[in-house]
């Protein structure tokens, strides 16, 4: 049971204080969860804290690799839109 | 004739005009404020327009971190509502911030601010805001701090921030009703959940309407900053205005959305637009009643280090600090000389003014009857006076002057002329733009402007000048303000003014 932070991670610091575990480190190119120390926030927190402030779509990962922020559930900006 | 140099309050002048209390860059536009207060901000550079002729601030990032989302702000880059975004802050530590802070006071000794906003908010990264305040508080007395929010966990904050050297604390506010804080707003960060809507902007507006009211009450200063964005809050900030004031807030500033689409924020990519020079300054004037408003800030970088209008952040980066050696009990002793002669010339120049004011009101005003007011624009590198060519300017400053006075209006920017013009190809000359900018405007004022720009200025109704180099401001205003009533250019109605599209 553990999240993962992939590469649109902006390394905007908003997660690495709010995690219960201090799994989350700051890293090259990208912030990092240590999969070992994640516990998906159960017993502190009912929502991931994470997963919470992250303000980038897309950003972070549940364990099966489905981003816990979907494109536009954040800013209903699609992807298209930002493809465009 | 002279003119009663900016918004001395005389019985005659209209409201809303240079009585409002908030005019430019030679009589402070503190004038009316308590002296207590008078006292807190004379020397703060961002909030006296004369100060920031003279005095230097400089901000550091040291709060990455921000509790909500704002739709005009992208977390690539810097918060929006402090800075200009585009160009990414070095985000320090509080030790590298301390340290940072130490050098440049000691490099440049009217250094008498230092403030922490974005990227990030604040108020969202207490330890380390905090940390870097209580060494500053501790290493270098003197330096006034201030700390600009987005007033989600204010509140909670306002007994930490009272035992420092804090006495001014901008809110970013932008509503007050939660219908067009949903605009705003696209969720916050609240109790450990994340919050979207309406129900976000009512929370945000809460938290920032007690927060604004508990820093009062401890007699923290409250400068508070809107955003304007048109067809959402641009009608609202007038009610904002009067809220924020009416509680106690000292000075409200009004800065334009920036929306670039490049930026990818929120408003950029929905093709939300900023609002145009005119549309700021109507709501500016708007605003004001008998409401300081800001009208000189540049919204600069979240490290911005220097006057204002200059940025030395690049004499300051962590490796060049590393190599620096500073002894600060000594550089302190110098702030406070060149602090004291500072003050002094202040102080000199506020006496000449209000005597010459006093000898205005006694003139009367009866041959200015039905003068109207002029817009002018000058050119200028700084320290009050016309000094910069035509074509090297960056930006312009905005005066108006009527039968009540001379009073600061704003600045626009350009792209200087000479560096653009022919060898840019985007279709749009740099002498156009400049054009654009200077709409409304009847008169240039600067140390030079060439044979070139003068056709098409004059073309576009505005007359350049450029006989009053090296003149203080003012004077020069009042001075060709003067030569047109007597050429009776100053008729009710103005001349028709060719739009420059
Ligand atoms: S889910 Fe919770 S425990 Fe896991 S990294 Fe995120 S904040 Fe830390
Ligand atoms: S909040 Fe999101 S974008 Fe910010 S550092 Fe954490 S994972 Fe990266
Ligand atoms: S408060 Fe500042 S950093 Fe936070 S989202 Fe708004 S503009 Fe960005």
């Amino acid at each position: 049971m553990a999240l993962e932070i992939i590469e649109s991670c902006t390394s905007c610091w908003a997660c690495e204080p709010l995690c219960p575990s201090k799994a989350i480190y700051e890293a090259k190119p990208h912030f990092l969860i240590d999969a070992s120390k994640c516990t998906e926030c159960a017993g502190d927190f009912e929502d991931p804290q994470c997963a919470t402030i992250c303000p980038i779509e897309g950003a972070i990962l549940n364990e099966d690799g489905v981003p816990l922020n979907p494109p536009g559930s954040l800013t209903g900006i699609t992807l298209q839109k930002l493809a465009a | 004739m002279e003119l009663p140099v900016i918004n001395k309050a005389s019985a005659e002048a209209p409201k809303g005009g240079c009585s409002a209390g908030s005019c430019g860059s030679t009589d402070d536009q503190m004038s009316h404020l308590p002296e207590h207060i008078r006292q807190k901000v004379f020397n703060h550079p961002c909030y006296s327009e004369e100060a920031h002729h003279y005095f230097a601030r400089m901000h550091v990032a040291v709060a990455p971190a921000c509790n909500i989302q704002c739709n005009y702000c992208n977390r690539k880059y810097d918060c929006a509502n402090e800075s200009r975004p585009g160009v990414v802050s070095e985000v320090l530590k509080p030790v590298q911030a301390v340290k940072k802070v130490l050098a440049v006071a000691a490099t440049i000794p009217q250094m008498s601010v230092l403030g922490i906003a974005g990227p990030g908010d604040p108020l969202a990264n207490p330890e380390r805001t905090f940390e870097t305040f209580r060494m500053l508080s501790e290493q270098a007395p003197d330096i006034k701090l201030c700390v600009s929010t987005n007033g989600l966990s204010l509140p909670e904050q306002v007994e930490e921030l009272a035992k420092y050297n804090i006495d001014h604390v901008t809110i970013t506010i932008n509503c007050v009703d939660p219908d067009v804080g949903a605009q705003i707003y696209p969720w916050i960060f609240w109790r450990n959940k994340r919050i979207k809507g309406r129900e976000a902007a009512e929370i945000l507006i809460e938290q920032q309407q007690k927060g604004l009211e508990m820093l009062v009450a401890k007699g923290i200063l409250v400068k508070v900053n809107s955003v304007m964005i048109p067809g959402v809050n641009d009608k609202h900030l007038e009610e904002v205005s009067k809220i924020v004031k009416a509680k106690g807030a000292f000075l409200h500033n009004v800065m334009p959305l920036i929306s670039e689409a490049e930026h990818g924020t929120f408003y950029g990519l929905t093709g939300q637009r900023g609002p145009t020079n005119e549309e700021l300054q109507a709501l500016q004037d708007a605003c004001e009643g008998d409401m300081n408003m800001m009208r000189h800030c540049r919204q600069c970088r979240a490290d911005a280090v220097g006057l204002l209008g200059e940025d030395r952040g690049a004499e300051f980066t962590l490796d060049k600090i590393e190599s620096m050696d500073i002894d600060y009990p000594e550089a302190m002793k110098m702030r406070a000389e060149v602090h004291a002669a500072i003050n002094e010339e202040l102080e000199s120049k506020r006496l000449a003014r209000e005597a010459k004011v006093q000898l205005v009101s006694i003139q009367g005003t009866k041959t200015k009857e039905g003068a109207r007011p002029v817009l002018m624009a000058v050119a200028t590198k700084g320290g009050g006076i016309i000094n910069e060519h035509f074509g090297h300017a960056g930006e312009f400053l905005i005066y108006e002057a009527s039968s009540s006075g001379v009073r600061f209006i704003g600045h626009r920017k350009t792209i200087p002329y000479c560096e653009g013009g022919d060898t840019c190809g985007d279709g749009e000359s740099a002498l156009d733009k400049t054009l654009r900018v200077l709409v409304g405007c009847e008169v240039v004022l600067c140390s030079k402007v060439g044979y070139e720009p003068w056709g098409p200025l004059e073309a576009a109704g505005i007359q350049p000048n450029g006989e009053h180099a090296m003149e203080p401001i003012e004077d020069a205003v009042t001075a060709v303000y003067e030569e047109m009533r007597v050429a009776g250019k100053l008729a009710p109605n103005p001349p028709e003014q060719q739009k420059v599209a």
